[in-house]
Formats: C-alpha cells, structure tokens, sequence
C-alpha cells in the first residue's frame, strides 16, 4: 500500500489538469468562479466537451462508451474536476438513469436511449418522490396502468430537480395493487415530458431559488415499450440507482477544495484588527473539518475498490451520504461565519451574468453564502435522508 | 429574586401575543416583507397605535417607561409570529441612542416623531473592516470651523434603505454620534433586501458637512451609549430568537405528529423524538438564560455585561441547532418557500450573524 502516485497517474493527472484548465471555454470558468448559475446550455456544452474527450462517463462500462479507467484514475479525475472549480455533472442522465438502462434495459432501449445520455443531447429527471411518499418511497401511488400496448399514467411526482428544464423522467409507478409487499408492484418507467397530460409546477426553495417542481401526470399515455425491464421489477432497479446516487453525492474533492477556498478568502479578508486566519477558533474549525474530509477521502476509495474488485455498492455507500453530507453543510456554516455582516444582503441580481464585479455588495462571493449554505440544507435531505441512511447501516452493515 | 410579572408586564405581553396570533399570519408577514419598504407600513402604524414604539423610553420622552423585561416579552411574542417590521433599528437602536443621548431639542425633532411613526430610522453598526468590533470605528468626523465633515462607510445598516434619519458613529477623538438625515448631501446608499425578508443598506458617507446640532451628546464620548445600545438590541434579538425558537419547536413536533411515512406518523420514531427533545432542551436552556441575562440587565448587577455575551453565544448555537433540525425533521417540505418553517430558520441565522456571533461572546467571556 502507497498514496504517492505512480509516473503515469501523474501524467495522467497533468493531462486531466490541463484539459480543464484549456479545453473548457474561460466564460464557464468565470461564471463558476463568480458564482454565477449556469444557463442550462451552458451545462449541456461543458457536457458535450467532456463527451469529445470520451470522459463523459468514467463509470459506465467500456462498451456503453466508459473510459475503462482504473479506480484511481477516477479519483484522479474527480479531484482534478474539483479543483478546477468544474461545474457539477446534472446527476440524472449520466449518473442515474443510463445506469439503470445499461444494466437491466433492453437492446432496443439501450441504442435508443444510451448515446443521447452520453452525448448530453437529452434532458433527464428523476420522478420518484411524491407529496405522501418521501422516505417511504415503497409506498408511492402514481399509477401505471396498461391499455392496450400502452401505459396510462396518473399522480403526482414532487421535488422532481430541474424538471423544468427536462425531456425525459424516469419514473417509478405502481402497476399493480395488492401486491404481498408493496415494493413488489412498481415498475420502472420512461416518459416523454412532451407527452400530453405532464405537467410542471415550480416549487420555490428557501433560498429563493428554483431547482424543484412538482410533476402531475393526468392520463399520460406511454408506449409499454418504455418500461425497462420486467414489470413489478422497479424497486430493484431503482435501488441500485440510489446506490450509485449515494456514493456519489459524497462529494469529498468538492468539499475539500471549497475548504481550501475558505482558507484563502479568511488569509485575505481583514476583518477587525487582523485577518480572519489569525482567529485560532475559526481556523481550528476548519482544520478539524479537513481532517474529517481526508478520512472520507479514503472511506470512499476503499468503498469503490470493493466496487471495481466486482462487489456492488453496499449499505457503506449509505455512510458516504450522510457523512459526505453533514462535512458539505459544515464548510457551509463556516463560509457563512466567515461573511459576517455580509452573509445578510440577498441580491440575486449581482449573481446574474453581466453584473459588474465592482458594484457587488460586500468582498467577493460572501453574500452568497447564507444562500448556499441554505440551499444545502437539501443535502441532508435528499437522496435518502440521513435519517433512512443511518437506518440502513442500522440495518443492514451492524444487524440490528 | 421573583419571576412574576406585573400587571403591565403581562398586559403587554398577553396584548403583542394576540396581535401575532389574529392579526399576523404568515401571509401577512411574507406580505409585508415583500412590498417596497420590506415591512407593512399599516402594521408600523398598529404598532404606533398600541404604544409599541414607545415602550422602551422614559415617561419624560413620552415613553411608557418600560425596560430590558418589557423589550424582552415583546420581543419574544415578535419571534415567535417573525414580525418583519423593523422595531429593532428604529426602536432599539436608533431610538435607544436618541433616548440616551439627545438633547430635548434633538428629541422633539427626531424621537417623538420615531414613537408616533412618522420617521423611520437606522443606527449604523458595522463598518466593512471591523467584523463585530462595532467599537473600531474608521469612518471619521473632523472639525471644520463650526462644522464636522465627516467621511466613511458603514455596512449592512438594518432598514438603512427606509431609513430618513441615521444615526452614525464617527471617531473624532473618542466616538461621537451623529444624527444625519438620509438626504444630507454626501450620504450615499445602497439598499437591499436581506435573507431574512427584511431590508438594509450599505452607507458611504462622502464629505459630509453638519453642525453642532446633529451632535448627540458630548463630541468624542459617544461610546459608553453605543455600547449600552448594542447590549440592548443583543437582549432584544436574544429575545426574539427565543420566541422562534420555541415556534419551531411547536411547529415540528406538530408535523412530526401529522406527518405518516411507514404507516405512522413520524414523530413515533425515537430517533426523531430525541431530536425533538434537544431542540425542546435548547430552546428552554435559551429561555432560562435569557430570563436572567435580562434581569441582570433590568437590575444593573455586576454581571449584566457577562450574560449580554453569555446569551448571545446561546441562541447563536442553540439557534442554529433548533433552525437546522427544523428544516430536517420537515423533510422536502422544511425547503419550501410556502412554508413559514424556512423564514424563521433564516432568521435565526441572521441573529446568530449579527452584533457578534457565538464566537465572538464566547471569547468575551474569557475576557
Ligand atoms: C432540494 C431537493 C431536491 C430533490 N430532488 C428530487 C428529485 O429530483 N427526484 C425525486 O424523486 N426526489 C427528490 N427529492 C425528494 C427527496 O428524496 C425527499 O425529500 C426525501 O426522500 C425525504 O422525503 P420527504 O421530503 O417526504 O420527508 P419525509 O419522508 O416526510 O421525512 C421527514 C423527516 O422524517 C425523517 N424520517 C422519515 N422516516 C424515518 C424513519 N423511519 N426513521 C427516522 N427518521 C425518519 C426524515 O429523515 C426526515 O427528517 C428532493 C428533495 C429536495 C429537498
């Protein structure tokens, strides 16, 4: 066992590094530097530059159009993503759904579906989540009910992410009642947002933004052909898919470099008689932070090498989550405590593109800190909620 | 030591808790927060009516002689209905300076009219370099021939935007405070909404030339009255983080009762119903802290500047412990704008950010 690199994972690290820094157009760059949202488009073009690379997705299978990289090539990868202050992948074609497709769909769904999800051409969201079924996803009500060779579709689906922006849901309804568990009777299935009778109501987050919608389906017809796998089977896939969401939503490098970001604006900020970094209470939080961090660092590489050594993410991914989580909305708290007084002014408008640097209030980005550190309350929240998470370890990795 | 209220005492805090519950809904604040000055100006005026902006003041003021307890139980019913209006910079702040400093003149001209509603006004706490130090005061008041012309910036100045007076702290030998109206050539501001639904501004204050009669008080010995109304509005906001605390905590165990997942209500979940119990614990702890921090204050003991600092640090991290469990224990719905639970979370946040954070008065303690 070593952590030092060897010769070619350096030079692989040198290249990941310089495609970033040269290949991703400066305009993508500035606005992730000035915490400016990206357009949708502009996600779909850092996207389509990393699918020109072949890096789309690092963790599909060679055949489906992976990258074949090792386990610690991918690390290398999402470290250096992070610390190029990289947009964050939009999660639900690439990370969710096309998984799901790979594994248990057919070939007909597979050409039909896969390569629009690696070349980014297409805009997925995740509809499970419904007003009466959150954690309990098991017992969700939106029905499936076939007709002929198509499925007819009614419910609502809540919280569904940037389903305002998208094509495609990949939902899990109920296709039949009754069953002896409940999870026996859902069925994973694909619809066409376009698709008369799907409709989209935004929901407004506390942080006065737009991320979420409810998503209501009256008599929504689908071709049966868009059920992946057996029906009655959606449970399972579905639970794979939070697998691989958990392990992902971990986010170590990202934390990591936004604490090394932390550390420079409290060297440069003089607040008071010294600069932030001479206050020893403050920067042992951080430093407490970052020892955390690195133990998560190598949680989740020993993690995915029991992945890549053949063996599915297990209840571990589950620690992943919440302690990848619960570090994300540390570094939150301390960016806010950083600020001060200018954690308080909401001006939404100076973080929109084209407003001039210079006439921000406050230093920098400190007035988007109370934002962000609210919105990342969702952390915590979705995916699985700690809560569920800390009963699946409960459960199943300590057997109680 | 005695824990009863008197009868105007208990007046006053039965009459601010009606006003919150039949006349303040969430749909009124979320109203009020969102027109053009940030708070309803028909509610200011209730206020008014009621005598609620005259508590504070001596009777010689025309105040109704009230002190830190009767600001407390306002407060506290203020917290808990999250009242967006701005009581704290005009009232406490501003109008604490006034009460403190002015002379009868000063206060004919701008305190009567704060109490009756017709000016609103704004205290200058922050500079951007001084953090919490609100004592370190870099903007500058210098003599010139009968004038003071005075030059700097002042930060994040709660209702500085409404504001049609501000009170400003200058360093000229020693702090003095200065009553500027908002439309004295040279004053510069830039407003904004804030996350908590209120609103502020940032001051610049550009060569601005006044006279004697804008000096509250004596020129350089303005510092004891700062400091005296920073702990003020320090109990003032302890109290009202207190009352929305204590609103949170109704509000999840309520939802946690409501609320079925697995076929039973969540709040049947021991692993919720411990999370309850701390944010029960947290918010009772802050209550009985700040019921003797305040009564320290009330009877000047010698430890009233301790428990300013010692409450302060307590509903900073108690408050941040009942926000965030709120909006956890709440689930998707804890997230949603329409929901009142996020507002008063992220008024919590803003207290906890304000006139010195936790840190701050746990390092004032080792002082
Ligand atoms: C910003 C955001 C984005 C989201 N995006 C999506 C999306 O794109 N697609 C999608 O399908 N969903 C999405 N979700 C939904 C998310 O998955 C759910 O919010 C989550 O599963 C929790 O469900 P709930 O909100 O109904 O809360 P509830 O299930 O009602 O939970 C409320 C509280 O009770 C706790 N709790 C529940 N059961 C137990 C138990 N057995 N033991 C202990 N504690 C328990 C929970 O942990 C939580 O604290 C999103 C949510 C948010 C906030």
């Amino acid at each position: 066992m070593h952590v030092s690199l060897t010769p070619e994972e350096s030079a692989f690290r040198d290249e990941v590094r310089a495609f970033f820094r040269d290949e991703v157009p400066r305009d993508i760059h500035d606005k992730q530097a000035r915490h400016i949202a990206l357009e949708p488009e502009d996600q779909v073009r850092f996207q389509k530059i990393l699918y020109e690379k072949g890096w789309a997705a690092p963790n599909w299978p060679v055949e489906h159009g992976g990258t074949g990289w090792t386990l610690v090539q991918k690390h290398i990868f999402e470290t250096e993503m992070a610390n190029s202050n990289m947009p964050r992948i939009v999660p639900f074609g690439l990370g969710m759904v096309g998984p799901v497709i790979y594994s248990f769909g057919n070939d007909e769904q597979k050409q039909r579906f896969l390569p629009d999800i690696l070349q980014s051409n297409v805009w997925w969201c995740q509809g499970y989540s419904e007003p009466g079924s959150g954690s309990d996803l098991a017992s969700l009500k939106t029905r499936a009910e076939l007709d002929g060779d198509e499925y007819v579709v009614n419910g609502t689906k809540i919280w569904t992410t940037l389903a305002q922006y998208a094509d495609w849901i990949f939902c899990l309804v109920r296709t039949s009642t009754g069953t002896a568990r409940k999870q026996e009777g859902i069925s994973f299935l694909l619809i066409d947002m376009q698709t008369p009778g799907v409709s989209v109501k935004p929901i407004i987050t506390i942080d006065g933004s737009h991320e979420v919608n409810e998503v209501h389906f009256e008599n929504v017809r689908v071709p049966a052909a868009n059920l992946v796998g057996e029906e009655g089977k959606g449970w399972t896939y579905g639970k794979v898919l939070l697998q691989h969401e958990r392990t992902g939503t971990a986010g170590v490098a990202r934390t990591q470099y936004r604490l090394r970001q932390l550390r420079d604006q409290a060297g440069q900020s003089v607040r008071g008689s010294e600069p932030l970094c001479k206050d020893r209470n403050f920067m042992r939080r951080i430093a407490a932070v970052e020892v955390e961090l690195k133990a998560l660092e190598y949680t989740e590489l020993r993690t995915l090498a029991a992945v890549s050594a053949g063996k599915a993410p297990g209840a571990e991914s589950s620690i992943l989550k919440f302690k990848g989580t619960e570090l994300q909305q540390a570094v939150d708290e301390l960016f806010v405590e950083a600020a001060g007084y200018y954690a308080l002014p909401y001006v939404p408008e100076q973080y929109a593109p084209g407003f001039p640097d210079d006439q921000r209030i406050g230093a920098g980005t400190e007035t988007d800190s109370a934002s962000h550190y609210f919105n990342f309350r969702k952390a915590s929240i979705y995916g699985g909620s700690n809560e569920i998470q800390k009963n699946i370890v409960a459960k199943h990795v300590l057997g109680l | 030591m005695d824990f009863s209220l008197s009868e105007f005492q208990g007046m006053l805090a039965d009459s601010v808790g009606k006003f919150v519950d039949n006349e303040y809904s969430f749909a009124r604040r979320m109203a009020n927060a969102d027109s053009s000055t940030g708070y309803g100006e028909d509610t200011w005026a209730s206020f008014c009516e009621l005598g609620w902006t005259a508590l504070p003041f001596p009777e010689a003021d025309g105040g109704l002689d009230g002190g830190p307890l009767e600001t407390m139980l306002l407060m506290q019913q203020f917290g808990r209905g999250l009242v967006v209006e701005p009581y704290l910079a005009n009232i406490v702040l501003a109008g604490g300076v006034l009460c403190r400093a002015a002379n009868a003149a000063q206060k004919a001209r701008w305190l009567q009219p704060i109490i009756a509603g017709d000016l609103q006004a704004a205290l200058a706490i922050a500079e951007p370099q001084n953090r919490y130090d609100h004592a370190a005061v870099e903007t500058r008041a210098v003599r010139d021939g009968d004038t003071w012309v005075i030059d700097g910036k002042k930060s994040v100045v709660f209702n500085g935007g409404n504001a049609d007076l501000f009170v400003i702290p200058a360093e000229s030998d020693g702090i003095s405070l200065f009553a500027l109206a908002s439309d004295t050539p040279g004053i510069d501001v830039q407003r904004y909404r804030t996350v908590d639904g209120s609103t502020a501004a940032d001051i610049t204050l550009s060569g601005v030339r006044v006279d004697d009669g804008a000096l509250l008080g004596a020129a350089g010995e303005g510092l004891a009255t700062f400091d005296a109304v920073i702990d003020d509005a320090i109990l003032a906001v302890a109290a009202e983080a207190v009352g929305i605390m204590q609103a949170l905590t109704d509000k999840t165990v309520e939802y946690c009762k409501n609320r079925v997942q697995f076929g039973v209500p969540i709040g049947s979940f021991q692993a919720l119903q411990h999370r309850m119990v701390d944010m029960l614990t947290a918010s009772e702890q802050s209550y009985s802290l700040l019921l003797w921090a305040t009564m320290a204050c009330a009877d000047r003991t010698d430890e009233a500047k301790r428990a300013v600092s010692a409450i302060k640090y307590q509903v900073g991290t108690a408050g941040k412990l009942v926000g965030q469990e709120a909006i956890q224990l709440h689930g998707g719905m804890g997230m949603s704008w329409e929901v009142d639970v996020g507002h008063y979370f992220k008024r919590l946040t803003v207290i906890g950010q304000i006139l010195g954070n936790a840190d701050w008065h746990l390092d004032r303690l080792l002082d």
